[in-house]
């Protein structure tokens, strides 16, 4: 696989997912549009319901069609994903792409050995011997730190630790070399020590093999430490994208404020946490306008009647979707921190 | 012994839970769940009890209330000793110390109404108090008196979790023991419910034990902290000399593990391995096998006692931290370390 950092892997466009149901339609993503690089992390954050997990299965081919409604474009190296037949997408999902999902022991098969697990996902895209597969197996615990591979092959998902499990899930999305790594919640599950552990593999896997990755979780702290470009999404649609350091450095969004400022952090007790009031709104019927309005602070004539597009403010600004003059983003902006951080800051 | 000011007195706490093991249960095996603590809980504050899955904080919380029976230890509580209180001598106590549940959608019935709900421990306890009174306690948790005849089901995650709370409130307590009662919430709405806390404490001059997995919380809501590893108390203290100046190296492992919101790179202690089981926990001190300052032959046969390192703040270890934030290597470099002799832990390290 030609591998040039860089190169555009994944650009999704106008990326659209109805759930039909008996209550009505689900909007559970609207207009999604992003981008992905080789040696790119992007983290997504939001709440739940946000529809951080649904644009991912979409991307993946992993709803089902019947049911659901899909439009937009996922284009994949030149091929849009959404169009593909079956056959063909199953041909890439799971080599090309791969996924790590948030709880390691649903996804590993209690009574298979987790080395015989990963040497079938081996089978499925390469014509090998059961004995070469079950090397390859071998070699990939090794790779992601499991001691003892060989030996730890043989044991079933059971004798595996939380941290184990989910470096196993790891290897088995490595097996055939993927350009893009999904990871959704990868770390949720598991104790901060050892997501500690999981968070340095999934970076020391994206330079090895020089891959994008897409992280997928509600902790803010996980993707400042990791994520090249960040997307916030807030009932299924992006409130505001860019490159990580100016998302957390400079957030242009209420709604990203908002999050940053409910969290309590771990460097220093804060004078308040200001939580954002309300609750997020069903997806069944999202509000007109900005689906931000009814819990925003900032909010005036054109929120509840017009919805903001995602542009930047000003050329040097990154997206979001907002009413705000620049002006005021700045000004309030620079309000928070003081709220938040009392005299001190 | 008792100090008026301490409402909790615990000491000497454990709690080992049988299991079986083996083909057809026929081994016998102890989970020590719970070794040997000790400590206080001060009128009016919050002690954060703070560790990972396991450490025996859920527990320690369960064997204050009495809703566990402890194997040893004694109890204390506003000055006497329940540790072995009968059931019904034990229930007009039981006034004065209520829980918060992580989850508010299992701990809450979802065939009663909110108004039986909140309601309840007035029935428990024979007193009368009207429907008034409940809708008192809805608006103090920031619900609606119009909520009172309305089912659990159509309440948000937050909402719920404002039942919960306004339950506890319902007998006017003495302590709260909330139990991750943030932990499952969204970011937004956590901060909605630790604000109410917060106000809550302030307003009805509570004592809580806030028992969570996330020291971001913990340090926002605590006056002290005790950090748990196994079933044992590895540090005790004021909570900002907890963080500004952690003693017990797993203390700070575990502020380096924390991913953090705010940019800019610092040094990491990544622990090698995972949390050994309680069912045999490792002689000695119980961290030695994990732990980056290890020294063989002192840290793997001599228990460390908890002891004073700073005022207020006691830690259990031979070789604590000298200052913080130290790099990995600093803490490798501990005089005598052994760590590198031991080849089990090569290859689950990521550094």
């Amino acid at each position: 696989m030609s591998a040039t950092s860089g190169e555009k892997l994944l650009d999704v466009r106008g990326l659209t997912v109805r759930f039909p149901t008996s209550d009505g339609v689900v909007q559970a993503v609207s207009d999604v549009s992003y981008s992905l690089s080789r040696g790119e992390t992007l983290g997504v954050v939001g709440e739940s319901g946000s529809g951080k997990s649904v644009s991912n299965l979409a991307v993946m081919g992993l709803l089902n069609r019947q049911r659901t409604a899909i439009s937009g474009e996922v284009d994949f190296l030149g091929r849009n994903l959404l169009t593909l037949p079956a056959a063909e997408l199953r041909k890439i999902r799971g080599k090309d792409i791969a996924m790590v999902f948030q709880d390691p022991f649903a996804c590993l098969h209690p009574m298979y050995r987790v080395g015989w697990q990963i040497a079938e996902a081996v089978l499925a895209h390469a014509d090998v011997g059961k004995a070469k597969a079950w090397e390859r197996a071998v070699e990939l615990l090794d790779h992601v730190g499991i001691p003892n591979a060989k030996s730890r092959a043989r044991d079933y998902p059971h004798q595996f630790s939380g941290g184990m499990r989910q470096r196993a899930m790891i290897a088995m999305a490595l097996v055939h070399n993927p350009a893009i790594l999904i990871c959704d919640e990868p770390t949720t599950a598991l104790d901060v020590t050892v997501q500690a552990q999981i968070i340095e593999l999934i970076e020391e896997v994206k330079r090895e093999f020089n891959i994008g990755v897409v992280l997928v979780t509600h902790d803010l702290g996980v993707i400042a430490e990791t994520a090249n470009s960040v997307m916030v999404m807030y009932a299924g649609r992006i409130m505001e994208y860019g490159p990580a350091k100016q998302i957390f450095e400079h957030p242009q969004h209420p709604y990203t404020w908002g999050l940053l400022d409910s969290m309590p952090s771990v460097e220093r007790r804060l004078a308040a946490l200001v939580p954002i009031e309300g609750s997020p709104p069903s997806l069944l019927a999202p509000p007109n306008g900005c689906p931000f309005h009814p819990r925003c602070r900032y909010r005036f004539e054109p929120c509840p009647v017009e919805r903001p597009p995602l542009d930047a403010p000003v050329p040097e600004a990154h997206l979001d979707a907002c009413h705000l003059s620049w002006e005021e983003k700045v000004k309030h902006g620079a309000e928070r921190s003081i709220t938040r951080l009392g005299d001190a800051a | 012994m008792s100090a008026p000011d301490n409402l909790v007195e615990v000491e000497h706490l454990t709690k080992r839970f049988q299991v079986k093991q083996g083909v057809f249960a026929r081994g016998k095996a102890e989970v020590h769940a719970v070794e040997d603590v000790s400590f206080t809980v001060r009128r009016g504050e919050t002690l954060g009890i703070v560790g990972e899955s396991g450490c025996g904080k859920s527990t320690t919380a369960r064997l204050i209330t009495r809703l566990l029976q402890p194997t040893s230890g004694t109890i204390r509580f506003d000055g006497q000793d329940i540790s072995s209180m009968s059931q019904r001598r034990l229930r007009p106590l039981r006034r004065e110390m209520q829980m918060i549940f992580q989850d508010p959608y299992s701990s809450l019935n979802p065939r009663k109404t909110v108004g039986q709900i909140v309601g309840a421990p007035f029935a428990i306890h024979g007193q009368k108090r009207g429907k008034l009174r409940v809708q008192e306690l809805l608006e103090t948790v920031g619900l609606s008196p119009e909520h009172y005849n309305r089912y659990p089901h159509e309440f948000s995650g937050g909402q719920r979790q404002r039942i919960g709370v306004a339950r506890a409130l319902a007998l006017s307590p003495k302590l709260i023991i909330c139990d991750e009662p943030v932990s499952a919430l969204d970011v937004s709405i956590q901060a909605q419910i630790l604000n109410l806390l917060r106000n809550l404490q302030r307003d009805f001059n509570l004592t809580y034990v806030f028992i969570s997995h996330d020291l971001s919380v913990i340090r926002q809501i605590s006056d002290r902290i005790a950090v748990m590893y196994l079933g044992r108390i590895l540090e005790i203290g004021d909570s900002e000399s907890i963080y500004e100046q952690p003693k017990h190296p797993y203390t700070g492992a575990l502020l380096s593990a924390v991913p953090r919101a705010s940019t800019g790179h610092r040094a990491r202690i990544v622990l090698s391995g995972d949390v050994p089981s309680p069912v045999a926990p490792p002689v000695a001190c119980v961290f030695h096998p994990r732990c980056p300052r290890f020294h063989a032959g002192h840290c793997d046969v001599e228990t460390p006692e908890l002891r004073e390192l700073g005022p207020g703040h006691e830690a259990a270890c031979h070789y604590p931290l000298e200052r913080w934030p130290m790099t990995d290597d600093e803490i490798r470099q501990a005089e005598g370390a052994t760590r590198a002799d031991r080849p089990h832990l090569e290859g689950a390290a990521h550094e």
